[in-house]
């Protein structure tokens, strides 16, 4: 009982998870559900960096189309095993992270966020001129659909199971970060740098291996979509993906993991809801989102939490 | 090799004018409330779109500018008065995504009304080039550096001699003794809000002549004006238009030594490079940090 207690958010999510595909009527939204799974996870990654470490970040666009063109040159231009691709497109996006991490995270505020924005720009400016590595602005054509131990996954259901576990692995392990020692002297360093450093936090490495775990994240992520849709072209891994995951931190709700899934899940989706109202579909976009930061500034997970303490007051009061 | 140089020179100038004039318009709203307002380039934007649309509906040139300029003015004045004074004191961060919804906002509106085509303005004065050092000067381009300087002598004189842009250089010292010394803070943040859309405007009308617009112009120049902005070191005006025409000069001349492709890499690599060394820009004191 008690672990069923202590773990109910990670064991209704997988719950969640599982059903949703049930409640669809047919493939095109198990495709929706599937880029939700990946923005989700890019999210999540990016809120370790925002919401916990209170660096912000402007340029992860790049990590995951770093990985995607990794992966994607690997198996279709190589001709290496897609495992072999992934995981060298993970690495790429890691070790990227690492190396800007150290001269990046010295700067502070706007200036992170103008160095971060930088960076993204002229990695997508790469996609975009390296043609004969990239393909260019039209794409990069070819890349082989996921085939792991035998198994190729045909079917989008396979597909969106794999990535729904993977986005549950990944909550489970942001999990265990944010509740370790680590976790706390991220927090910290949010709060005060200076007061963390009086307390002995390394705060370069912290910063560091914070970064460096948001670059995983987006990787995975960039791994898993260049493998799902055979396609990858650099405008999804322009400034303005940058600017939507960013919105979908904040959105969703700083420095709450489950703020992150519902951010990434709500703003993937609205555009397909939005389909029914043609052309005015970017003016509601933009209106929304003007209107949830007016009336709900600490995003949706705020939001709900304010909304669960109304309800427990309205029962207590009869 | 360097026979290009002064035909490099002077179109840099030209397109880092305008970069100057959006990072000004980014300057006057972050000193008077510490806001990175993402819709600036949206302001350039209406400043071209607007004039194109006055004169094509029959209005002479110098008043569908003067026109378009005043109504993004009021725009922006709205936008404070309508969105951003309503949320009141929250974390920065939520304040850059309200931007952003409203950039999303304008560019929408543009194209629903005017769809997505690309639009001309005809040059102030003919477009016979001129020649000066040995380069094809094209006289519109003359004009934006002319303006620019204009209104950079305005700015200069509106800061140092009126009541108003004193009082907006106080809340941006210190918005607490401000309003203790009987300034309204909000006041001052809308005057931001309408200069920085005046700013924005006119930049767009002057180079709308040369590059052309269209509804999504404003996103790319507002990246460039931001980029300006830290080039030079937040918050300070003269560093703003300085980063801006460094800005634009680098460009030109990557863009026209090394690679065309590459010519936006190219100002965003030294910019990174320069921030690595000095963190708070070329001009930047150490204080000017926030979030």
């Amino acid at each position: 009982m008690g672990f069923v207690k202590k773990n109910f958010g990670l064991l209704a999510f997988a719950a969640a998870l599982g059903l949703a595909p049930l409640a669809l009527p047919n493939d095109y939204y198990i495709n929706v559900l599937i880029l939700c799974c990946f923005n989700a996870l890019i999210v999540m990654g990016l809120n370790l960096l925002m919401g916990y470490a209170g660096q912000v970040s402007l340029g992860h666009a790049a990590f995951f189309g770093l990985a995607a063109y990794t992966t994607a040159i690997s198996t279709a231009t190589l001709g290496l095993p897609i495992p072999v691709g992934m995981l060298a497109g993970v690495a790429v996006s890691a070790a990227i992270a690492w190396l800007l991490a150290v001269p990046t995270l010295k700067l502070h505020g706007h200036y992170l966020a103008m160095a971060t924005l930088g960076f993204g720009i002229i990695v997508s400016i790469v996609f975009n001129e390296a043609v004969g590595l990239t393909g260019g602005p039209s794409g990069f054509v070819g890349i082989p659909r996921l085939k792991i131990a035998g198994f190729t996954f045909t079917s989008d259901k396979a597909y969106y199971f794999l990535s729904a576990a993977v986005l549950w692995v990944a909550t489970l392990v942001s999990h265990r970060v944010i509740g370790s020692r680590t976790g706390r002297a991220l927090r910290a360093i949010h709060v005060s740098e200076s007061a963390a450093q009086a307390m002995g936090i390394d705060i370069a490495r912290h910063k560091r291996f914070v970064f460096v775990l948001s670059a995983v994240y987006a990787g995975v992520a960039g791994t898993l979509y260049a493998h799902h849709l055979t396609f990858v072209a650099p405008s999804s891994f322009g400034f303005h993906f940058s600017v939507q995951l960013l919105t979908m931190v904040v959105l969703g709700g700083m420095a709450s993991i489950w703020g992150a899934v519902a951010g990434a899940f709500f703003l993937t989706s609205l555009p397909e809801f939005l389909r029914m109202f043609e052309e005015v579909d970017i003016l509601i976009y933009g209106g929304l989102l003007i209107a949830c930061m007016m009336f709900m500034p600490s995003g949706l997970a705020g939001g709900a939490r304010a909304l669960a303490r109304k309800l427990k007051a309205g029962v207590r009061r009869g | 090799m360097f026979a290009g140089a002064p035909q490099y020179l002077i179109s840099g100038l030209t397109v880092g004018a305008t970069y100057g004039l959006t990072a000004l318009g980014f300057t006057m709203i972050f000193n008077t409330t510490g806001i990175i307002n993402f819709a600036q380039g949206e302001f350039v934007m209406l400043g071209g779109m607007l004039a194109v649309v006055l004169q094509k509906a029959g209005a002479p040139l110098p008043v569908a500018i003067m026109l378009a300029v005043a109504v993004t003015a009021l725009v922006g004045c709205l936008i404070e008065r309508g969105v951003i004074r309503p949320v009141g004191r929250t974390a920065p961060v939520n304040l850059v995504i309200i931007t952003i919804g409203i950039s999303i906002l304008l560019r929408g509106a543009v194209m629903l009304i005017w769809g997505k085509d690309t639009f001309a303005l005809p040059p102030f004065s003919g477009s016979a080039p001129l020649a000066i050092l040995g380069a094809a000067v094209q006289p519109q381009s003359l004009w934006v550096l002319f303006i620019t300087l204009l209104l950079l002598a305005a700015l200069k004189l509106f800061f140092s001699r009126t009541i108003h842009g004193k009082a907006m250089l106080a809340c941006a010292c210190e918005q607490k003794a401000a309003a203790l010394m009987g300034i309204s803070v909000d006041r001052m943040a809308m005057l931001s809000f309408g200069l920085s859309g005046f700013l924005g405007a006119v930049g767009g009308a002057i180079l709308t002549p040369i590059t052309l617009t269209s509804y999504d112009v404003g996103v790319m120049l507002g990246l460039k004006g931001f980029a300006a902005c830290i080039l030079g070191g937040l918050g300070n005006p003269f560093g703003a238009a300085a980063g801006g025409l460094i800005l634009g000069v680098l460009e030109s001349f990557g863009a026209g030594f090394v690679s065309s492709a590459y010519k936006d890499a190219f100002a965003f690599i030294v910019l990174l490079a320069l921030l690595f060394v000095k963190p708070t820009g070329l001009f930047g004191g150490p204080k000017s940090d926030r979030v």
